[in-house]
């Protein structure tokens, strides 16, 4: 998806692990993913460089639907679909 | 010469199924180094692990056993070598040292500065996150003999649990992932 596409979805849970270090994002999004149910949108923020690879990675180990990234000035916002 | 290619495909079968069967979706490490930076790198990749949903068994062995004492606690009716090396080695996770630049301590403490800037978690609060997440630690019997140590001087750990080399092996042989670190 584009950040067009990104920016007007409906999303259910956002998860701000801004500021934390590898592997807080990671376990911040498995623990508030419990919080949706299957095929709700959820966002994570993180100013950790190497979420951008993590969480993609993570959504393919647990079937969850990655769908795209929005770049901002000092933070990453991650979509992802709930399986 | 004749090839039997069903035979050889019924064998292949069995032994992929067995394959399957056997491994879970498990993470088995040996954790041996008392280095603080390689503590590290092992409770990152097992707490890293469980948010994969994986089930992570670490297997405490040697020097990194150290590590798991809590300063807090004393223990009475040790040999005196047990006393030197429980005097000698670092008591818990706040006392080990770097593997590279530990500098008596100095190294050490520049890295827990920037650690604390970058909000990297300290080794003590990544062992509260390991058992807040199910981690289960298995300390080698015979490594807490030799150093003297005893399981009251432990820190407090739901998952914990003294045992030996066939406790870890078994838990390899059924994991998908095995490391030593």
């Amino acid at each position: 998806m584009n950040a067009e596409e990104l920016k007007n979805l409906k999303v259910s849970q956002t998860v701000d692990a801004r500021g934390t270090a590898c592997p807080g994002p990671l376990l911040a999004a498995k623990k508030a993913i419990g919080e949706i149910e299957s095929g709700e949108i959820m966002e994570v923020l993180s100013s950790d460089e190497g979420t951008k690879h993590d969480i993609p990675k993570w959504c393919e180990k647990m079937e969850h639907e990655f769908l795209g990234i929005i770049e901002e000035d000092s933070f990453t916002r991650l979509f992802l679909k709930k399986a | 010469m004749e090839i039997d290619v069903e035979k050889q495909l019924e064998e292949l079968k069995k032994k992929v199924g067995k394959l399957e069967s056997g491994r879970k979706d498990k993470l088995t490490m040996v954790v041996f180094s008392g280095d603080m930076d390689k503590l590290l790198a092992a409770m990152i990749i097992a707490t890293g692990a469980t948010a994969m949903d994986m089930e992570v068994s670490l297997f405490f062995t040697f020097w990194a056993t150290a590590a798991l004492r809590d300063p807090k606690k004393k223990v009475k009716g040790k040999n005196l070598v047990s006393k030197m090396f429980g005097f000698m080695l670092p008591k818990g996770a706040k006392k080990v040292k770097l593997s590279k630049l530990h500098m008596a301590g100095m190294g050490k403490t520049m890295l827990e500065n920037i650690m604390k800037k970058k909000n990297v978690a300290s080794l003590d609060e990544m062992f509260k996150t390991a058992a807040e997440l199910g981690v289960s630690i298995n300390v080698c019997e015979m490594s807490m003999n030799l150093m003297g140590f005893k399981r009251e001087e432990l820190i407090d750990y739901p998952n914990l649990k003294i045992c030996g080399v066939g406790t870890f092996l078994s838990d390899a042989e059924e994991s998908k992932i095995q490391l030593f670190i």
